[in-house]
């Protein structure tokens, strides 16, 4: 023990840091912040420098190389003891940490925190959310297989539809005319030398702000923010109500890290390391790509814009998004703090995390896909073909033959872009279906050049019989009357 | 001396040496951002296209669309398997062809031919082209690229090396006549 401390007071001699350090450890905070909501921030530092250490294992035998990065990890899953962990470790800690700074960002804007003085705190929280999503979308980039790819792909497609730059910036991402080894090696450096970077220069100030003007209180109703006067009334708060950060609010920090920590691993051991999917080869064509978890409600967003409106909005929309969020504590730098009297920011809060998740779930469904394999591996159900004419099997053969169950479904199964078809004779009758087949409309292509006439007259036939028991096929009243039919 | 004469001058020491260091900045950011940009420069310079073979025309028969692949003509050994690069060749009858790019007009994805129906399919956000490239149904804005071709001594040849996207000096071959057409 005395050697401890011998060597503590001749490094304390010349580094003099304990002094700064035992006062930034015992600064004192809001008893009232000494809470389980507030343990969040630490918790994305702590999975932080999970990310960085198993990071640093995992560069140890990833070979970043267009040609061999998909070895590699094969070797990280396969050949080497624990690999497979650490790899699960790393995908599993970034989806913690986004998710864990997604959890920080919505407390911090319902307790208020942005206010008055603690602006520039929020402002470089922003900037910590787009590094963290950049090393998320970087880091699917490494994990290099069939969806990296082509994810690649579709973020070039993006880039190119800036005005004016748009070619040029493809290059730049790319380092070149496709995507290659330039493409990954450069993506490589931005994931673990420049975004990590960012990352730490600004968790450090991040961190050092909150030191330096307090954790935020806990936010009463009518205890309203002024400029004149909030800093008098804080160090009051905490000279009156106060408790020194170590012990007293640590605790809990450092039990939810452990926690989160913990959550990790278990996820890591239970559920394994993501990919890497099929081989980065374009000439593999069979993959229907797919971005992860935290970027599928955008991956929906992009396929419901209207065409018109895509490029806009996908140049606009970033913009004002981040815009709105570093002018937030500009244009509500004053006034209430606590959500229970600011009904817009809990609004704001509902409809972006019912936004985020109805597009995440859609992205987890992706209904606006065609199902490739549908034709060819979805069979019709029994049902409809038994007690069928001739003709309207014949028809059932055409609908699966040529690719219509790949956007329509029959019994829930088959593709969910176009509308199901279980029902379609009560909702059109039979010139409005050969009109439909022939012209197609309605984001359905036209079928006419395709189908020979016999054909149509077979399948229209078999889809007249889709409808439910007891309940009539449409029919053209005005059509029978025409032509004398009673 | 007096000292505010001497503090000024060191000041003004302080300020020429800010300076040499700004030019001797400014000196090392030329080859910098020249590096930096060299993908961008040699794009424009000697251009990253150009014509190659992609078999004979025998491989392609008259008015079917088939999957056609070819390492880029500008490629690094480290490249692995992402420089072969695949398109779909419509000889249209014989004697005109269609090259289209496997790349989604809309945002990139590979679309598939489907024979039965005459529809490329795109998987992602169902993007879906008709025989002839032009678009059908979903979020594309345009139909397929296409890649100049032209025949020689019974081969194909294509002009290409760069994948095509929206505004791509490749993507402004769209809809135009093919050359020999």
């Amino acid at each position: 023990m005395r050697l401890i401390a011998k060597v503590g007071a001749w490094l304390d001699h010349r580094l003099k840091l304990g002094a700064s350090i035992r006062e930034t450890v015992t600064h004192p905070v809001p008893r009232s912040s000494a809470s389980w909501l507030y343990v969040f921030g630490s918790a994305a530092l702590t999975v932080f420098l999970l990310q960085i250490v198993t990071g640093i294992l995992l560069a140890l035998v990833y070979v970043p190389s267009a040609g061999e990065a998909w070895n590699s990890l094969q070797t990280l899953n396969h050949s080497i003891s624990l690999g497979w962990f650490i790899r699960a470790l790393h995908g599993w800690g970034s989806n913690f940490m986004i998710a864990i700074v997604l959890v920080h960002m919505t407390q911090v804007f319902l307790f208020g925190a942005y206010k008055y003085p603690r602006e520039l705190t929020w402002i470089l929280g922003v900037f910590l959310l787009l590094v963290t999503l950049a090393m998320g979308f970087t880091g699917q980039v490494m994990r290099f297989d069939q969806d990296a790819y082509w994810g690649l792909g579709i973020g070039a497609s993006i880039v190119s539809r800036v005005p004016l730059l748009g070619p040029w910036l493809v290059t730049l991402v790319l380092g070149g005319p496709i995507i290659a080894g330039p493409t990954l090696s450069r993506f490589f450096a931005m994931h673990v030398f420049v975004i990590p970077g960012l990352l730490i220069g600004f968790v450090t100030l991040h961190v050092l702000l909150v030191l330096k003007l307090g954790i935020n209180e806990w936010p009463m109703p009518g205890r309203i923010v002024r400029r004149e006067t909030y800093l008098r009334d804080y160090a009051g708060l905490v000279h009156r109500d106060g408790e020194p950060f170590v012990p007293g609010a640590v605790w809990k920090d450092i039990v939810f890290s452990g926690v989160i920590l913990l959550a990790i691993a278990t996820c890591a051991a239970f559920f394994g390391p993501f990919g890497p999917g099929g081989q980065p080869d374009p000439t593999i064509i069979q993959t229907a790509p797919r971005p992860d978890f935290f970027f599928l409600w955008l991956y929906a967003v992009l396929s419901f814009l209207p065409p018109a409106a895509e490029t806009p909005l996908l140049m606009i929309g970033p913009v004002i998004a981040i815009a709105l969020l570093l002018g937030l504590p500009f244009f509500a730098g004053e006034g209430e703090k606590s959500w229970r009297r600011r009904p817009v920011a809990v609004l704001t809060v509902l409809l972006t995390a019912v936004a985020l998740g109805a597009m995440t779930q859609l992205g987890e469904h992706t209904p606006w896909s065609p199902v490739m394999d549908a034709w060819s591996g979805d069979a019709i159900p029994s049902r409809y073909l038994v007690k069928r004419t001739a003709l309207e099997r014949r028809g059932a053969l055409v609908l699966q033959a040529k690719q219509c169950r790949n956007c329509h479904s029959l019994d829930g199964i088959g593709g969910k872009r176009g509308p199901a078809l279980d029902t379609v004779a009560v909702r059109l009758t039979p010139d409005q279906l050969v009109r439909q087949v022939i012209q197609g409309g309605g984001n359905m292509p036209a079928y006419g050049k395709n189908l020979n006439p016999a054909e149509t007259t077979a399948l229209v036939a078999f889809l007249e019989t889709l409808h439910p028991a007891g309940q009539a096929p449409a029919r053209d009243a005005s059509n029978e009357v025409a032509r004398g039919r009673p | 001396m007096t000292p505010s004469t001497g503090t000024s001058r060191r000041a003004l020491l302080a300020k020429l040496g800010l300076l040499f260091n700004g030019i001797a900045g400014a000196i090392l950011a030329v080859p910098i951002l020249r590096y930096l940009l060299s993908p961008v420069t040699r794009g424009r310079k000697p251009g990253y296209e150009s014509w190659f073979a992609l078999g004979g025309v025998e491989e392609f028969p008259v008015s079917q669309t088939r999957l056609a692949t070819f390492r880029n003509p500008v490629a690094d050994s480290w490249d692995g398997p992402t420089a072969n690069i695949p398109c779909w060749v419509r000889n249209v009858d014989g004697q005109n062809f269609q090259v289209f790019a496997i790349n989604c007009a809309h945002l990139g994805c590979p679309v598939r031919w489907f024979p039965q129906s005459n529809l490329f399919m795109c998987p992602c956000h169902g993007g879906v082209y008709y025989s002839d490239g032009s678009q059908a149904a979903g979020p594309p804005p345009r139909g397929l690229f296409q890649y100049h071709y032209r025949i020689e001594n019974g081969k194909l040849l294509i002009k290409g090396g760069e994948m095509p996207t929206t505004g791509s000096p490749s993507a402004n071959m769209n809809g135009a006549k093919p050359p020999c057409a």
